[in-house]
C-alpha cells in the first residue's frame, strides 16, 4: 500500500481493507497522532463536497500536516483552461499526497498516472469513491463485530448509487447475505448480481422491506432521486416505499444499524434520528478514523 | 443465394488474404477497422452467407495484401472468430486465426461520454471482459462497451 494510490475500491484486497479497519481502529481510541509533520496533502476538488472535503482535512490536520488546495475549480486555473494533467503534475511538486475529486469519470486514474506523488481518489463523477466504501466497512465491522455472516439491506437508488456497487464489491469478499430493495427502475444492475452469483454469494430482491425489517443486521438506506425516473407519477407512487420510519423498527434486532451515506433528504424520517439503531452521523465520524488510516499507510507512516 | 454462395467460396485470387468467419452485422467495421476502404488493392467481398456457426457470416478477399498479426489482432473486437488464409499462387500458404487481446490500447472508444478518454487527451485502455461477442471494460472509468456501442477510432 506505501506510495500506491487508492483509486477504486477493487485495488485493495481483502487483506488490505482489513489493515485499513484495523489501523483505523487504533486511530479511533487515538486520533490525534503527530506523523504527518512537516507533510503537505494536497485536496483538490474540482467540484465542491464540503462533506468530504472536511473530513480528509480533519484527518490531516490531526495528524499534524498541512493542506494546500482549492475547494472548487472556478477559482483555480483549471478556469483558464489547464488540462488536469497540467493541474496534477504542477501540485505533485508542491505536496507528499494528493487528494482529488473530479465530476469526469476515470480522471482519479489519469491523475495517478501522470502524478509522481500517490492520489487518493474523493470520488470521480459516478465511478469510485474508495474512502467512503472502506469508512462503510469499518462501520459495519465496528458495529457487528464482523464482516461474515451478516444480512446487509440496501434501500432505494441501487441502479445509479456508487457507494451501494462499491460497498457490495468489497462486502463480496465476505460471506454476507444481500437485500436489494428498490423500485423496478432502480434496480441493482446485471453486472454486479452476475459477480454475487460468481462468488457464489446470496442475494434477494424486493421491492417493499416493511416486512423483512426484523431479518437485518444492515439497512444501508441511499436517496430515491425524483429525475431517475421516467415516469413523475411512477416516482410518486413509489418513493414513500423507500423511505424509513421509527416504527418499522419496532422487531427488528438488537444489534441493526442503519447507516446513509449522507447528506440524508426524506428517505429516513427524523423520528429514527433518536433511535439508538441510527448510526449514520457516526458512520460519518468513522470516515476521519479510516482516512487517517489510508494517508498513513500510503506515506508508510504506520 | 445458394449458388451466388458456391462460386463466392470457390472464386479464388491469385495472391492475397482471404477473411473468413466474419459476423455479417460487422462486416462494415472490419473494413473500416483494416483501412480498407482507404485502399486501392482489388477486394470483393460477400455478406450474409449461411455458416452454421455464426448464424450468417461474411468473407473478404483483398489482393495482394498481407497483414502483421498486429492489424489483424485489431479486428478481434468485431470478428473474433474470423479465420484468414494466406494466399499465394492460388494455394493457401498459411492459416491464421484472430486471437483476442486480454487488454488493448486504442483501437476503440470508450462509449461512456463522461469517461476522461473523452475529455483530455488520454490514450483508451481496456480489460477486455468478455472474448466471444467481446466486450471491454475501460481502465480508467471501468464502464463496460460492448459491441453496440463500440466505436473504433
Ligand atoms: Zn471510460
Amino acid at each position: 500500500m506505501l506510495n500506491k494510490s487508492l483509486i477504486s475500491i477493487n485495488d485493495y484486497s481483502k487483506e488490505e481493507c482489513i489493515r485499513v479497519l484495523d489501523l483505523a481502529e487504533e486511530f479511533e481510541k487515538e486520533p490525534v497522532q503527530n506523523l504527518l509533520s512537516g507533510r503537505v496533502v494536497a485536496t483538490l476538488f474540482f467540484e465542491p463536497s464540503t462533506r468530504t472535503r472536511l473530513s480528509f482535512e480533519s484527518a490531516v490536520s490531526r495528524l499534524g500536516g498541512q493542506i494546500i488546495g482549492f475547494t472548487d475549480s472556478s477559482s483555480s486555473s483549471v478556469q483558464k483552461g489547464e488540462s488536469l494533467k497540467d493541474t496534477v503534475c504542477t501540485v505533485a511538486n508542491y505536496s507528499d499526497l494528493i487528494v482529488m475529486r473530479h465530476p469526469i469519470e476515470g480522471s482519479a486514474r489519469y491523475a495517478s498516472e501522470v502524478s509522481k506523488v500517490p492520489v487518493v481518489n474523493a470520488g470521480d463523477g459516478a465511478n469510485q469513491h474508495p474512502t467512503q466504501t472502506l469508512l462503510d466497512l469499518y462501520s459495519i465491522r465496528k458495529t457487528q463485530g464482523k464482516l461474515d455472516d451478516l444480512n446487509i439491506f440496501m434501500v432505494g437508488d441501487l441502479k445509479y448509487g456508487r457507494t451501494v456497487h462499491s460497498l457490495l464489491m468489497a462486502m463480496s469478499q465476505f460471506n454476507v447475505n444481500f437485500f436489494f430493495i428498490s423500485p423496478d427502475e432502480l434496480k441493482m444492475p446485471n453486472e454486479y448480481k452476475l459477480h454475487l452469483d460468481n462468488m457464489g454469494i446470496e442475494y434477494h430482491e424486493q421491492r417493499d422491506f416493511s416486512d423483512i425489517v426484523p431479518e437485518a443486521d444492515i439497512i444501508y438506506m441511499t436517496r430515491v432521486q425524483k429525475e431517475r425516473f421516467s415516469d413523475p407519477i411512477e416516482y410518486e407512487k413509489t418513493k414513500n416505499a423507500y423511505v424509513l420510519r421509527n416504527d418499522m423498527l419496532e422487531n427488528s434486532r438488537k444489534n441493526l444499524k442503519i447507516l446513509h451515506p449522507l447528506p440524508r433528504v426524506t428517505e429516513i424520517s427524523s423520528d429514527v434520528d433518536s433511535n439508538e439503531k441510527a448510526y449514520y452521523f457516526t458512520q460519518a465520524l468513522n470516515g476521519v478514523y479510516t482516512r487517517q488510516a489510508i494517508i498513513s499507510l500510503i506515506l508508510g507512516l504506520k | 443465394m445458394l449458388k451466388d454462395q458456391k462460386i463466392l467460396k470457390v472464386s479464388a485470387i491469385k495472391r492475397g488474404t482471404v477473411i473468413d468467419h466474419i459476423p455479417a452485422k460487422n462486416l462494415f467495421k472490419v473494413i473500416a477497422i483494416l483501412g480498407l476502404n482507404n485502399i486501392d488493392n482489388p477486394i470483393t467481398f460477400g455478406t450474409n452467407l449461411e455458416s452454421g456457426k455464426l448464424g450468417l457470416k461474411a468473407i473478404i478477399k483483398i489482393s495482394d495484401k498481407f497483414f502483421v498479426d498486429e492489424e489483424i489482432n485489431r479486428i478481434a473486437m468485431a470478428a473474433p472468430e474470423a479465420k484468414l488464409n494466406i494466399i499465394k499462387d492460388y494455394k493457401v500458404v498459411e492459416k491464421k486465426i484472430v486471437e483476442v487481446p486480454e487488454f488493448i490500447e486504442g483501437i476503440v472508444k470508450c462509449f461512456n461520454p463522461k469517461c476522461i478518454t473523452n475529455h483530455e487527451e488520454v490514450k483508451q485502455r481496456f480489460t477486455v471482459v468478455a472474448k466471444k461477442e467481446v466486450s471491454l471494460k475501460c481502465s480508467y472509468c471501468e464502464k463496460i462497451t460492448d459491441q453496440e456501442h463500440m466505436v473504433y477510432i
